[in-house]
């Protein structure tokens, strides 16, 4: 089933898959239900970063250098890991200035230099044409492969004329294709939603043929990964690929692909596209930072297997380890998986091949065809023709040019190199983007004139000691230049340039090219300050994530009619869309019909901005340019509006501050007026307390009192009963009058305490005499248990007696009559002297015990009747205990007596620690 | 047969008070100490009326008040109640349970039986 017919057959079935799913994507993006807003199938999208250079170029390289293909995924997992902010900050900016490639960017940052963004465009195309070679050759020679089944080795190129090479059918159809899926629409805008659904699903594809192979190697040729590497490590030769080779050089090789993999994936141009052109929404990249990474394990996890299994089975037979995923299947005459790893090869070179050109496509029309066009006469830019058709061709004939560079540069080099040797040729040329595009969103100073030096100075070491030398291999240069060096000058050898040597090619020119390319850009913008237009720009990129950067708008000084602007932005994207967009700006304006718009500022920043989505920022300036009269802002007008926005942001902040500081004030103002609401409350709970407390005795007093004055003749036996309860609730009255006195000066600090030296010993005897005859009364033991003696303390003799007097008259209330028992004990110990009144009474339940000290709360709701007493003795006792610094409290379990006890400190000197 | 009188309050010496003034007024009077006692025996004397004191402890005169008034059985029951908080709000909440009376403390003995007269009447 592997001849040549069926295998079209099945190429041209799964491309048409892909087609119908670029179509249904553009369907969905039209009806407003986008498929690729959801965030998996961004991160999917992400993945054609592994192209076949990963698909059969991982395994030839774990061939040769064991795990040194890693640092190619380990770059970009770092940068999607750690770099996140840096693609947010790539992503606001692009979004907010309409930016449709890197040219776009880099061009646009530097006061939309039409001329950096040529420039940027020769380099990417230059850089990546070797790069869609390696597609090309990939796929040529797995087709070769396969259809020569069950032969293991291609029969050798012919080579002779090109319509017998299969890699130039291959080269067409692959650009048919991106014309098919990039520009199909005729409107040329930015984004293209069906060809990233489309990519997404390579990526499935892709990764679901790689693992077939991994889990057919694994599980199918050997007994599982432990006899796999078991019998790879009985060979000494395989072990070594096991393990990190040390060495200063194997670290540098290392650190610098690790660099350019991390820094290819920010600015090879379709890495751009998906992550940043076709983002939808911020919110996507918060998976994509973990799902990538991810994907990128699991593509790699089965490289060394298959790398170690590929080496072993074909020992001494020749067969290139670059081919090992597709030969290693059709060695087990595996026809099936053979042909799905062909498929899944397909799908690594299509989507490559179609993201990247379509990138490179746009970028050449708008950077570099666009402002050549634009500048001729021929295109006066007075007539009225509709040229969105024109930019539709212009990209059209620019991917049919690009994959034929690539063809030819696979003819002219192809045969040199290893996959991964051209991959690396390509990521060390778009590294040359890293200084002006990262220096641009951090760096204000960076000047026009900076990024263009920067990027030639890199661009020649690179193009000298990467580019040429692989033209040179291919023999298309003499041989002398590699080994001589030009005409024949040792110190200008393109691989040990000025005499460094000991670096392998890669890191040689990453060094050498960074040196130049950095230096040039830093040196030469600190020769002059920003010019106006790029002082501009530089504040909207650097300023990119702050809330309060200037818009374009206030930059614009000039003059304009709005009917002139309408016509220029329909010539670009067409009548019909040029009048939707400026009517749906007309009514968030709040006007009904579009012919009223004022041309003011904003207005021309608007179409500005359309223009920009359609033919870049830099040609958008030139043509809003041509229609509208723009007065220059002179340097210090712009440096004026910078500044009155960055006054604006510190106003701002300084609102914020104090907004903020208002609430804190609001919250605590709050917080007083509860607080005072609570202590309003409690008083009031007081007054209530106090006015029941009162009435009580009184309503007694009074109902006696008028017994007896209406009824002369009482008994005499009821009189004087009558007459001993009057007196005993006046006698509560007083009492209580008293306390609540007391209370209120103690609580009011207007008290008077007689301080001075006191024992203790003396007061808890004292107060015990005091209430002798309570106990004899109710025939209640009192035991004590004195220290024999203890410290003097500074206290009140008189407080500190009503203190204890309260405690014992309240255990005497409680106990039993007759066997109740009550002890008084006195410790001493390091800091303090304790006092505890023991009884046996009902003891006192948890959730009273902290109530009783309460004002009015009395316990013993258990009782029958009520307690007498007034309920402020506890409340009295406490506040007097901790006017001297100490703490009553009572530890009581029902049922078994309770224990009330006061602890004064030693060295409470003078009165109160307590105010 | 004389009307009943169940006299609810946990303050001895005023419970002395109102049970001489009953008696003297010639109703027959029994006595409850705290809330739970007053239902008990409101469920087991069936009395025509309740003096009944709004702070006892164990359950307050308000909640004894509500679950009587709860009972159908006992609709044809007098509830005049007494307290020593006289507030306003209290007076009300008293009333809106279904008291038929409310006396602040002290009150004046007179203007008591006149009351209880009323509500017996």
């Amino acid at each position: 089933m592997l001849q040549g017919p069926v295998v079209i057959a099945v190429s041209f079935l799964y491309l048409a898959l892909l087609f119908a799913v670029a179509y249904w994507g553009d369907k969905r993006a039209d009806a407003g239900r986008s498929i690729i807003s959801n965030p998996t199938i961004y991160a999917l999208s992400m993945a054609v970063y592994c192209t076949t250079w990963t698909y059969y170029g991982s395994v030839g390289r774990a061939a040769v250098t064991g795990v040194g293909f890693l640092p190619i995924y380990l770059g970009p997992t770092l940068v999607m890991t750690l770099g996140g902010f840096l693609l947010l900050k790539m992503i606001r900016t692009a979004k907010a200035n309409r930016i449709t490639s890197i040219a776009d960017f880099i061009a646009s940052r530097y006061g939309k230099s039409q001329l950096l963004g040529g420039l940027v465009t020769v380099i990417a195309v230059i850089g990546i044409v070797p790069y869609i070679a390696l597609q090309l050759k990939a796929v040529a020679s797995s087709y070769d492969l396969i259809v020569g089944y069950p032969a293991l080795i291609a029969p050798a190129e012919s080579g002779s004329s090109i319509f017998a090479d299969t890699t130039f059918y291959i080269a067409l159809i692959l650009a048919t294709f991106t014309i098919l899926f990039g520009t199909r629409h005729l409107d040329a805008t930015e984004r293209h939603e069906g060809m990233v659904a489309a990519v997404a699903l390579e990526s499935v594809v892709k990764l679901m043929a790689f693992g077939a192979v991994g889990l057919f190697v694994t599980f199918g040729l050997y007994g599982g990964i432990g006899d796999l590497f078991a019998r790879a490590m009985s060979d000494p030769q395989l072990a070594k690929l096991t393990a990190v080779a040390s060495g200063s050089r194997s670290y540098a090789t290392w650190f610098s692909l690790t660099l350019l993999a991390g820094l290819a994936i920010l600015f090879l141009p379709r890495q751009f596209q998906v992550t940043v052109v076709e983002n939808v929404s911020e919110a996507q990249l918060k998976r994509a930072i973990w799902l990538f990474p991810l994907y990128l394990l699991l593509i790699n996890l089965f490289v060394l297997p298959i790398a170690l299994g590929g080496l072993m089975r074909f020992a001494g037979q020749g067969v290139d380890a670059d081919t090992f995923v597709l030969t290693l299947p059709m060695s087990a005459q595996q026809e099936l998986l053979a042909l799905l790893v062909f498929v899944g090869g397909l799908s690594a070179a299509t989507g490559m091949v179609i993201v990247e050109t379509i990138a490179l496509s746009t970028m050449v029309c708008n950077d570099l065809v666009m402002p050549l066009l634009l500048r001729t006469k021929t295109l006066a830019l007075h007539t009225e023709r509709d040229l969105s058709g024109l930019l539709l061709s212009i990209r059209r004939g620019a991917i049919v040019l690009i994959l034929l560079l690539g063809y030819l540069y696979f003819r002219l080099a192809g045969d040199a190199y290893a996959l991964v040797g051209i991959g690396l040729i390509s990521f060390s040329a778009v590294a040359q983007f890293a200084p002006a595009m990262i220096g641009g969103m951090y760096w204000r100073g960076g000047t026009r004139n900076g990024a263009l030096a920067g990027l030639l100075a890199g661009f020649a070491v690179w193009a000298y000691t990467l580019l040429l030398p692989s033209f040179s291999k291919s023999g298309w240069l003499p041989a002398s230049f590699i080994s001589d060096g030009l005409f024949g000058i040792t110190l200008l050898k393109p691989h040990q340039l000025f005499g460094l040597a000991g670096l392998d090619d890669i890191s040689h020119c990453l060094f050498w090219s960074f040196a130049a390319n950095i230096g040039a850009y830093v040196v030469v913008s600190l020769l002059r300050a920003p010019t106006a237009a790029e002082a501009s720009q530089a504040t909207q990129f650097v300023d990119a994530l702050k809330t309060t950067r200037p818009v374009g708008s206030a930059l614009w000084r000039g003059s304009a009619d709005a009917a002139d602007l309408v016509a220029l932005v329909g010539r670009f994207l067409g009548p019909v869309r040029a009048e939707t967009a400026f009517a749906s700006y007309a009514r968030r304006h709040g006007l009904a019909d579009p012919s009223k718009l004022e041309a003011d500022a904003d207005l021309v920043h608007y179409a500005e901005m359309l223009l920009a989505g359609a033919i870049g920022s830099a040609s958008a300036r030139a043509m809003v340019a041509s229609v509208a009269k723009e007065e220059p802002l002179s340097l210090p007008e712009v440096m004026n509006i910078l500044d009155e926005a960055s006054q604006l942001r510190s106003y701002s902040r300084e609102l914020e501050r104090k907004s903020r500081e208002l609430e804190a004030a609001t919250g605590e103002l709050k917080a007083a007026n509860e607080q005072l609401l609570e202590v309003d409350r409690l008083k009031d709970d007081f007054m209530a307390s106090v006015s029941h407390e009162l009435r009580t005795p009184l309503t007694s007093i009074r109902a006696f009192s008028e017994i007896l004055r209406d009824d002369p003749k009482t008994a005499l036996p009821e009189r004087e009963r009558f007459l001993g309860i009057i007196v005993s609730e006046t006698e509560r009255l007083t009492r209580l009058v008293n306390q609540i006195l007391d209370m209120a000066k103690i609580e009011s600090g207007n008290a008077e305490w007689l301080v001075e030296d006191v024992d203790l010993n003396s007061v808890v005897e004292q107060s015990m005499a005091a209430t002798s005859q309570l106990f004899r009364d109710k025939g209640v033991a009192l035991s004590l248990d004195l220290a024999s003696s203890v410290p003097l303390i500074r206290g009140d003799r008189d407080r500190l007696m009503q203190v204890v007097i309260n405690l014992l008259s309240n255990a005497v209330k409680f106990v039993p009559p007759n066997d109740g028992r009550v002890t008084v004990r006195l410790m001493a110990d390091n800091d303090s002297l304790r006092v505890s009144v023991t009884d046996n009474g009902p003891g006192i339940r948890l959730e009273d015990q902290a109530v009783i000290f309460d004002r009015f709360r009395q316990g013993g709701d258990a009782m029958t009747s009520k307690p007498t007493g007034t309920g402020l003795g506890l409340p009295i006792s406490r506040k007097i205990v901790e006017y001297f610094g100490g703490k009553l409290w009572v530890e009581s379990e029902p049922g078994q007596g309770a224990s009330f006890i006061f602890s004064l400190p030693l060295n409470n000197n003078e009165n109160g620690t307590n105010e | 047969m004389s009307k009943k009188i169940l006299i609810a309050d946990d303050e001895q010496n005023i419970v002395i008070s109102v049970e001489f003034l009953m008696k003297r007024e010639g109703y027959t009077v029994s006595v409850a100490g705290d809330g739970e006692a007053a239902l008990a025996k409101i469920r087991e004397e069936k009395p025509d009326l309740v003096l009944l004191d709004v702070m006892m402890p164990k359950k307050n005169g308000f909640d004894v008040c509500q679950e009587v008034r709860a009972d159908p059985a006992f609709a044809g029951t007098r509830i005049l109640m007494l307290t020593a908080r006289g507030r306003d709000t209290e007076v009300a909440k008293g009333l809106a349970l279904g008291a038929d009376g409310y006396m602040s403390k002290p009150f004046s003995t007179k203007d008591l039986v006149d009351k209880v007269r009323e509500l017996l009447g």
